[in-house]
């Protein structure tokens, strides 16, 4: 089972976090902390798993970014690795070629996409195909909604002004 | 409207935020806006509700408190919009955990969004069920997940299976109910509702017996089959992956299959085909492949047992080991740290290569390596793997040693072939990486040499010629001191020499020296330094030509600004100067160091010094052997060994040491001398030597009492006297001149308590209408707590009902009360109504017991209330 799910930019900032086990508020940052010196300070070539506290932290770096994902002890470090590249790939072809600002500026579709990947710290679905499609079909949801209201503040506003 | 909630959007704020120069800048800016958001959520502000919540969690991420949120997040989900409730249900699962009490709000909102007709907004709940549920949430939500895994839409079914992940780890009662549904997942086609179902399936295994059970018999060939199609299938460019269609499916088949397969042969046969057929199919020149190659390995691995498939599986893992990529190697080793209890000879084949891999590049093979080199040795290969980490431990880096020392000293001890060979072995770490040596390691090497008799000689030689070479390691130092100390005649005569020595010319004043440059040394600890000056006194008899310089040497220290070092100085100079007829029976070599009760001790089975003592008095054997002026001299080393104490971190391993050289010490009856009489510093040295009188009682009342005695100059001691209130029963146990010894030691003051002393009872609260009555008593051995049995009494002729006592006390005190007998109390004392409690005070002894009180009650319907203060209790509660 994955406990969390970390995205930490070179620098140190985090750009997302996801936990699936219970982390108090002090610990998560505890955590961070720990994780963001044991990380970043390793280099290139070497492996991409951390022991860490009886656990194991799955790291893969993409451009200045830092997936970080942490597992059990008898997980496959090599599958989580295919989970990172996974939901690289979806960020990818959701935001066209994805780098760090999309996932400043955009950190709520991060989390959703990552919502239509991950639950429970599980795998939810294989295909790239279907997730783009789900996230998609949600994004177009908030869109009709938008513009009803506005159509409705339109209305509202015109009245008032006759 | 609000003038500050329609402010800034979203993406000004994250713009205004990264503008910031410097770390208060940024504070500044998230203040204001939190101070808007404040503002907006009391005006209960509805339009930009989701936008500040979205700023909230970005400022949550950037690590500043939010809670003050947390309802936002619920009154969004609250709303009927499906964006709202997006941003809502996100905001939940960010800002909150399941810990916190606000989440058992979201409950009901959750339960009616399961049951919305928009299957987006049921896949949203069920994404924040699965991510933050608590156990009162699965219990009560578990219904409606269970029906959603009928759902018509598979994508609802995929995150209603995982969901239910969450709900049986949360609450593994609730795991049957998920048996069957879970089954007919996997005969879905959908690959996202197969791996989920199959996900869930594995956990309710883990949790269930039951459920493997039914797995086992009705799904095995099932899985069996879809691995099968799977693996032959053609390609799917939805789920292609380097080549293989989903090795996500892949993997979690076989994880499920290792699960059925362990244990059960039956099941075990059924997969085997499949399993070579995955092991030899799948291409491994990419890490999807090698992902699930490696998850095959670990099935093979964990099955009943097929000998060709194991060989299959070893035969990848060594293909893995000399792969380049480090992941792959690092699985690998993790693998085969496994694999190592289930075919320990095959893993050996692969020796060679993982000792390479100990000198790899990278930490975190480095580790594992190592780790599993660990678990390879055995007597039949230890000396070679020895010397090739040993050799490596030079060429380590410096973050590495630590680790590497600790393994290959435990590896040394734990397999050694004989004493001459583990001594070696000891020396090259010492001298190589000394200063990562663990204190109980080099203790144990002390222990071991004083043990062999024969390799005194060897020894001193040894560590005299390593630390010519390598007197920057700390602790071979103090090994090379104290060697030197006891057998320093053999170093200088070369006693014992073995055919294999070199011969060496070591003078008397060479010997000296190199004691001297140990204590003079600036970067020498307080431990080294102090053993030096112990092991000077002791040549000061071995080599009469020295003494004159071994008394400057001795005497520099009398101005050390350690209090240690300082009066240790002055009495040994006394001992040099006066006491010349002592002398040499005080400084005799140490007594062989018992091994069992070391090693006894190190394990732990013995934490106490009190049942060191007993332990000692079981070897005592060791003891006896000893020539009769030992006693003394043991003594002496006594305070030496435990003079670095209070420095060390080690101290307590040093305490133990001394309990093991004092009580063969006293033990033996009538080999000791009768103490000389002396002036008051020897008095004082060799208190612990008047104590042999006391020899018949148990060695544990010895230690007592030479402390007891000596508390004016063995400061250090002092520490230990704190050991005696550990063993009341000495007090007792020993005759009648150890009372005076004792004497001062005041009667322990526990007993007393330990009776349960009798309070009288006292009225608490009196008014004109009622009495209120305490019943004091303590609980035997737990003085802090008092038990009050409070008996309230009806002094008016009228009935009381909904009678309520409450009580508050201070902080220091801790208050918990019992439900009264009744809530009604009959008129004019009629009856009573009887209600305990118990108080524990956390400074008792310091402060004593007070309780503000409050009585509420009906007459007639009407209510009282009776308020008063409680001070009058006992002193000593």
């Amino acid at each position: 089972m994955i406990h969390f799910v970390l995205l930490i930019s070179r620098q140190g900032k985090v750009r997302l976090t996801k936990w699936y086990s219970a982390y108090s508020q002090k610990e998560r940052t505890k955590v961070i902390r720990e994780l963001s010196g044991l990380i970043l300070t390793r280099g290139p070539k070497l492996c991409n798993f951390v022991e860490w506290r009886g656990l194991r932290v799955v790291y893969k770096r993409y451009a200045s970014l830092y997936f970080c994902m942490c597992i059990d002890e008898d997980d496959n470090e090599l599958e989580i690795l295919e989970i990172i590249h996974h939901y690289v790939e979806v960020l990818d072809r959701y935001f066209g070629s994805v780098c760090e600002l999309d996932l400043i500026y955009n950190f709520h579709k991060a989390y959703f996409i990552l919502d239509e990947l991950l639950i429970a710290g599980e795998l939810q679905e294989p295909s790239k195909r279907t997730v783009a499609r789900l996230v998609a079909a949600q994004d177009s949801l908030v869109e009709t909604a938008k513009e009803q209201t506005s159509s409705i503040t339109n209305i509202i506003a015109q009245a008032a002004n006759v | 409207m609000n003038p500050f909630s329609s402010g800034t959007r979203l993406r000004d704020m994250i713009r205004a935020i990264r503008s910031c120069k410097t770390a208060a800048e940024e504070r500044a800016v998230v203040r204001k806006e939190c101070a808007a958001i404040r503002a907006a959520i009391s005006e209960n502000d509805q339009d930009y509700r989701h936008r500040n919540l979205a700023k909230l969690m970005f400022i949550h991420m950037l690590g500043y408190p939010t809670h003050f949120g947390q309802m936002e997040c619920l009154k969004l989900i609250a709303s009927s919009g499906f964006p709202e409730k997006r941003i809502g249900y996100l905001g939940l699962m960010l800002l909150l955990d399941e810990r916190q009490e606000v989440l058992m709000l979201v409950t009901n909102s959750l339960k009616q969004d399961l049951n919305h007709s928009n299957q987006y907004i049921i896949g949203l709940a069920l994404c924040a069920l699965g991510n933050i549920c608590s156990a009162e949430m699965a219990r009560d939500l578990a219904p409606e997940v269970e029906r959603l895994l009928q759902f018509r839409d598979p994508n609802i079914r995929k995150k209603a299976a995982l969901c239910s992940i969450r709900i049986i780890k949360k609450v593994p009662d609730l795991a049957e109910n998920f048996i069957n549904p879970a089954a007919s997942l996997l005969r879905e086609k959908h690959h996202g509702v197969l791996i989920t179902g199959i996900q869930l399936c594995t956990d309710l295994c883990k949790v269930s017996s039951e459920a493997l059970e039914y797995f086992r018999e009705k799904c095995t060939e099932g899985l069996v089959k879809t691995l099968k199609d799977m693996a032959n299938s053609p390609y799917a460019p939805e789920y292609d992956i380097a080549g293989i269609t989903d090795p996500f499916l892949h993997i979690r088949l076989l994880k499920l299959l290792r699960i059925l397969g362990q244990g059960d042969a039956d099941a075990s046969d059924c997969m085997n085909d499949i399993l070579a057929q995955v092991a030899t199919k799948i291409e491994s020149n990419k890490n999807a492949g090698n992902a699930i190659l490696y998850e095959c390995v670990g099935t093979i691995m964990s099955i009943e047992d097929n000998g060709g498939l194991r060989v299959l599986a070893i035969n990848i893992l060594g293909r893995f080991l000399s792969n380049r990529d480090n992941n792959i190697r690092y699985v690998a080793l993790n693998m085969l740290m496994k694999a190592i209890t289930v075919d320990a000879q095959a893993v050996q084949r692969h020796r060679a290569t993982i000792l390479e891999c100990v000198k790899d590049s990278d930490a975190s093979i480095r580790k594992k390596a190592l780790d599993l080199v660990y678990l390879l040795v055995n007597e039949s290969n230890v000396k070679p793997l020895t010397k090739e980490l040993i050799e490596y431990l030079e060429a380590s880096d410096q973050e590495f040693k630590g680790v590497l020392t600790a393994k290959i000293c435990s590896l040394v001890e734990k397999f050694s072939p004989e004493k001459i060979w583990y001594i070696d072995q000891m020396l090259k770490v010492l001298s190589e990486a000394g200063n990562f040596v663990k204190d109980e390691v080099w203790h144990a090497l002390i222990v071991v040499i004083s043990n062999a008799s024969d390799l005194h000689g060897y020894s001193v030689r040894a560590l005299y010629r390593a630390f010519q070479t390598s007197a920057e390691q700390e602790t071979l130092v103090r090994v090379a001191v104290w060697c030197i100390g006891e057998y320093g005649d053999m170093l200088v005569n070369n006693v014992g020499m073995l055919d294999i020595e070199e011969p060496i010319t070591v003078t008397e004043s060479d010997a000296v020296d190199a004691l001297e440059v140990s204590i003079k040394r600036h970067n020498s600890d307080l431990t080294t330094k102090a053993m030096a000056l112990i092991a000077l006194l002791k040549l000061s008899s071995r080599f009469p030509s020295c003494s004159e310089r071994i008394k400057d040497i001795i005497l520099q220290n009398k101005r050390s600004f350690v209090l240690e070092l300082q009066q240790r100085s002055i009495e040994f100079n006394c001992i040099l100067q006066k006491h010349q007829n002592i002398r040499s029976a005080l400084v005799e070599r140490m007594p062989v160091l018992d091994e069992a009760t070391f090693s006894g001790r190190r394990a732990g089975s013995l934490p106490t010094s009190v049942s060191t003592s007993t332990g000692t008095a079981r070897n005592l054997p060791n003891g006896i052997a000893k020539p009769a002026a030992a006693p003394v001299a043991d003594l002496l080393d006594l305070s030496s060994d435990d003079a670095p104490a209070p420095s060390s971190s080690g101290g307590d391993f040093l305490q133990d040491l001394l309990g093991v050289d004092l009580s063969p010490a006293s033990a033996p009856p009538g080999t000791s001398q009768p103490p000389k009489a002396g002036t008051d510093v020897l008095l004082d040295l060799l208190s612990i030597g008047t104590s042999p009188p006391a020899q018949s009682s148990s060695p544990a009342s010895n230690i007592l009492s030479s402390i007891q005695d000596d508390k004016a100059s063995l400061a250090n001691l002092n520490g230990l006297a704190s050991l005696t209130s550990l063993s009341p029963n000495a007090t007792s146990a020993s005759p009648a001149p150890m009372m005076d010894l004792l004497d001062g030691f005041g009667p322990s003051p526990q007993k007393k308590e330990e009776n349960g002393p009798a309070y009288p009872s006292l009225v608490a609260y009196e008014s004109s209408t009622l009495r209120m009555t305490f019943n004091i008593s303590k609980q035997p051995g737990n003085p802090q707590t008092t038990l009050i049995q409070a008996i309230f009494t009806n002094l008016s002729p009228n009935v009381y009902n909904d009678f309520l006592f409450q009580a508050a006390v201070p902080k220091f005190l801790q208050l918990h009360l019992d439900p009264a007998s009744s809530n009604t109390l009959p008129a004019s004392g009629n009856g009573s109504i009887t209600q305990s409690m118990k108080v524990t005070n956390s400074q008792h002894g310091k402060k004593s017991l007070v309780m503000r009180i409050r009585i509420a009650y009906k007459i007639n319907n009407k209510d009282v209330l009776e308020e008063g203060q409680v001070s009058n209790f006992p002193r000593d509660l």
